[in-house]
């Protein structure tokens, strides 16, 4: 008895993991063939450009406010640590290297995924449920290189300049909070901040983040709305699945590029 | 020839429980063909092997004079250029308007200049009746509308096969009638073969011009309307007269009632 109990708690546990294995098999082989077949998108721009406007203008004031907060939090935390220390005139350098180097693209793609990629995410599960895929099939063209494409390459496109614009908005809001409200003075702010922050270390790969963070969530979006069950519990669960896999996978990603890019001799 | 010929299929997703058996028909050119039936009966999927959507686990299916099963990804693509298919809500792209959702398949497939692009959707939509909407958006049409639309839509290409499934799900009398009378004028005035898929048995019957009666995975009786009209098959008797109780009971499959009101 105990072991039939175990024994069928190990099957459901092997079948949950082949499953998720075959689901990521899936999912690659779904990315590569979005790839191979993305000419349309490229070829016809202005199909990837209306979906940049889609994933990322329609972002832009969820990212620049939360730019703004976040920074100024910053700020008012950095400045109460640094002046114990007599060091309040390092607050932007503190400000800026926090904002570049991890919660620019960090807090920018976890907005993302939950503005731009539920968005997508539903809007291809409604298609799928509506059978606007299947009639485009049918008029013999191919939803993967017509509409799953561009989104795909919009939102890649979108990710870095939110996440670029998310630090500048948050560095704006330190220097308020920082220069403005508590009174350092602005040339050390700026001219500290200058002079650290190094364009290959610092923001080049901030860059490279938000780029990964970027496919990586758009790939999920894309694919989980592909994929979703064309009802209206499917797509719902399909969109909950899409921020949550994003979210952790931004923040699991994060370490790994973290630990390739600041440790280990590069600087 | 006849453009649509279905040898010997049987399709099933679990080869234990097919869902279509033995299949034969043709479709000759020209014709407005009815595939009638139960909602489970198999038409869909009968469909889907039209459109080349499913290969037929056995048997073969030739459309437009090819087998499906030799088609790549690009013939079969090159098949459906000539085909429309009109879908059972229509489909419309709901992020395009009217007209961008009529010029779809000519932007998709043919290099138009700007002018003749208008022409030909115009003439479409002059065709379903409402080249007047060619700038609503789709969520702004009424159920008939948007039909009428996807209608439009299907034959952007002038296809030689247009498909029909359930055209006359959930439409008022009125949109009913229009459709029905598309269905006729575009399939003559084109040249076109079309194959409706329903169980709208009574007013599809006016309409076609033969008809093919399925049950149970199987085309159990054929014929032209009058044919099936007064076919002797009982479950095409009850089916054609909308009868509730028959070869197909009222009652699902249940046990004894008294011994489950606890009587007996």
């Amino acid at each position: 008895m105990e072991f039939a109990g175990f024994r069928s708690r190990l099957e459901r546990l092997g079948g949950t993991v082949t499953s998720q294995v075959w689901r990521i098999g899936f999912a690659s082989r779904f990315l590569v063939y979005l790839v191979l077949h993305s000419g349309t998108a490229l070829r016809r721009f202005r199909l990837t450009v209306a979906q940049v406007y889609f994933a990322g203008v329609l972002s832009l004031v969820i990212i620049l406010v939360s730019g703004l907060f976040v920074g100024m939090v910053l700020a008012l935390q950095g400045y109460e640590t640094l002046q114990r220390f007599g060091a309040s005139e390092s607050l932007g350098v503190l400000v800026a290297l926090s904002l570049v180097r991890e919660l620019g693209p960090v807090v920018a793609g976890l907005l993302f995924a939950s503005r731009a990629g539920s968005a997508i995410t539903a809007e291809i599960g409604l298609m799928k449920a509506t059978e606007q895929i299947s009639a485009m099939e049918m008029m013999a063209v191919d939803p993967i290189a017509r509409v799953v494409a561009p989104r795909f390459w919009g939102g890649v496109i979108s990710m870095p300049l939110l996440a670029a614009l998310f630090s500048a908005a948050g560095i704006f809001g330190g220097y308020l909070v920082g220069v403005q409200l508590i009174g350092v003075d602005a040339g050390a702010f700026w001219s500290q901040m200058q002079a650290a922050v190094d364009v290959r270390n610092d923001i080049l790969n901030g860059v490279i983040k938000s780029l990964v963070f970027g496919i990586a969530v758009t790939w999920i979006s894309v694919f989980e709305g592909y994929d979703a069950i064309p009802t209206a519990e499917g797509v719902s669960r399909a969109t909950t699945r899409t921020v949550v896999t994003s979210s952790l996978a931004i923040l699991a990603l994060d370490f790994v590029l973290t630990a390739l890019m600041f440790t280990g001799g590069n600087h | 020839m006849p453009i649509v010929e279905i040898k010997n299929v049987s399709f099933g997703y679990d080869p234990a429980r097919p869902v279509l058996r033995d299949i034969n028909l043709a479709i000759a050119p020209g014709a407005v063909v009815g595939i009638m039936g139960q909602s489970g009966c198999g038409k869909t999927t009968l469909l889907r092997i039209i459109m080349g959507a499913y290969l037929p686990s056995r048997g073969e299916a030739r459309v437009l004079g090819r087998a499906t099963s030799s088609l790549d990804t690009a013939a079969l693509y090159e098949m459906r250029r000539r085909m429309g298919m009109l879908f059972q809500f229509g489909a419309l792209f709901t992020d395009m308007s009217v007209y961008e959702n009529v010029a779809f398949p000519l932007r998709e497939h043919c290099r138009l200049p700007a002018s003749l692009e208008h022409d030909l959707v115009m003439l479409k939509l002059q065709a379903v009746g409402l080249r007047g909407a060619a700038h609503l958006m789709p969520t702004e049409l009424s159920g008939g509308m948007a039909r009428r639309v996807a209608l439009a839509r299907s034959i952007a290409l002038d296809p030689q096969l247009i498909l029909y499934d359930e055209p006359f799900t959930g439409l008022d009398p009125i949109s009913f009638g229009v459709i029905v009378r598309l269905i006729r004028s575009l399939n003559d005035l084109l040249g076109a073969t079309s194959i409706i898929v329903t169980h709208d048995v009574q007013e599809a019957l006016d309409v076609v011009d033969y008809v093919y009666f399925m049950a149970g995975g199987r085309v159990i009786a054929e014929g032209r309307p009058d044919d099936i009209r007064s076919s002797p098959e009982p479950f095409v008797n009850q089916f054609v007269n909308g009868r509730p109780d028959g070869p197909v009971p009222f009652h699902y499959t249940a046990p004894a009632y008294a011994a489950d009101l606890e009587l007996a």
